[in-house]
């Protein structure tokens, strides 16, 4: 009866073990200002073109990075749950590139057909 | 009582690390989300879901924008402000943005300090969470009183492309929601650790089951994301 206790609290304890020191949330908390900060600073400077999507993307990608591995404790999840979670999110990509194709036909048809600025 | 039959379970064997545990793991016949709880696990299922409703939005303001022959309006410009006779572009949202993520960061503070069963910082971490929440929302509900007063509805705005309303106030309307329903939830939560819930052992009015601090991490593992999904908003809507 004792092992099963003693199986079973480890189990527990095992189960819940997400603490990490309050440091890297600290340091989390502050890139996510930092890369904030950067962002809004495209937008500021008004930088335009591919340099601005590019840039913009780039510190989506590296907020969005952190709050998930970090904050949401995935970096330390088991590859399992990682994989179900992360994964299927990559499928609106392939909706995106049909969305893309669809619009750019719409717009076409607009304007052989309806002209500019209908 | 009899001793506990032994079995070779899947706890007691070490597991294989890397791609050949993942396999393990799923092709095992057993529960494939091994040491994560059913309400952790669940959550993460639900949060999937939310983020092919918000990737959903995204991809129809996406096509709208990109089908439209008439110009967008500049974000930059629509949601600028006038302070003290300065023109800052977009600053609003830009204090949105850093309003969210300090709530973000109290909400990993108070995950925290719940595993280390601190009773009291964990209630008054996720009450500034839920402080940090409603400013959001204030500061939203501001936003879109100045918009309406200029002019912006589902079907039409004073500065070019008519789909720039509707997809603005689908969007944020949405994440706004979101956002006070997680206010809800935390203040919920934070008034059940305050009062000893997980300590005590009591049991919950509705489920009639104990709780655990677990539930801490759970609630913020949605309030970070209702952060995440602001990420691509901000990034798709404002600075586009």
């Amino acid at each position: 009866m004792a092992h099963a206790e003693a199986h079973a609290a480890q189990h527990v304890a095992h189960a819940q073990q997400q603490q990490h020191p309050i440091k890297l949330y600290l340091l989390v908390w502050g890139l996510l200002f930092v890369l904030s900060t950067f962002s809004y600073l495209v937008d500021y400077f008004g930088l335009q073109g591919y340099l601005r999507w590019s840039l913009i993307l780039i510190f989506m990608m590296l907020k969005a990075g952190l709050i998930v591995a970090v904050f949401m404790h995935m970096a330390w999840e088991r590859l399992a749950l990682i994989y179900a979670i992360l994964l299927p999110p990559l499928l609106v990509l392939v909706f995106v590139a049909l969305m893309v194709s669809e619009s750019n036909y719409i717009l076409f048809t607009r304007l052989a057909f309806f002209g500019t600025g209908s | 009582m009899s001793a506990p039959i032994k079995t070779p379970a899947a706890e007691t064997l070490p597991r294989p690390a890397g791609l050949a545990g993942l396999a393990s793991d799923w092709a095992s016949d057993q529960r494939a989300f091994k040491h994560v709880s059913w309400g952790k696990a669940m959550m993460w299922i639900f949060l999937l879901s939310d983020t092919f409703i918000f990737g959903c939005f995204l991809l129809a303001y996406m096509s709208a924008r990109m089908a439209t022959t008439v110009p967008w309006p500049n974000p930059s410009e629509v949601f600028a402000l006038e302070i003290a006779g300065a023109h800052v572009p977009l600053i609003l949202i830009a204090i949105m943005t850093f309003v969210l993520i300090s709530s973000s960061g109290t909400m990993a503070m108070a995950v925290n300090c719940g595993y280390r069963r601190d009773r009291r910082k964990t209630a008054i971490l996720m009450l500034i969470t839920a402080l940090f929440g409603a400013t959001f929302v204030g500061m939203q509900a501001f936003e879109w009183s100045k918009l309406i007063a200029e002019g912006v509805r589902p079907w039409g705005n004073p500065w070019g492309a008519a789909q720039f309303g509707s997809s603005f106030f689908m969007i944020t309307g949405f994440h706004g929601t979101h956002v006070t329903f997680g206010v809800i939830f935390l203040l919920i939560i934070a008034r059940k650790v305050w009062r000893g819930d997980f300590d005590t052992e009591r049991r919950g009015f509705f489920t009639s089951r104990k709780g655990r601090y677990e539930i801490v991490e759970i609630t913020g593992l949605y309030w970070h994301f209702v952060d995440l999904v602001w990420v691509f908003i901000f990034a798709f809507f404002y600075l586009w």
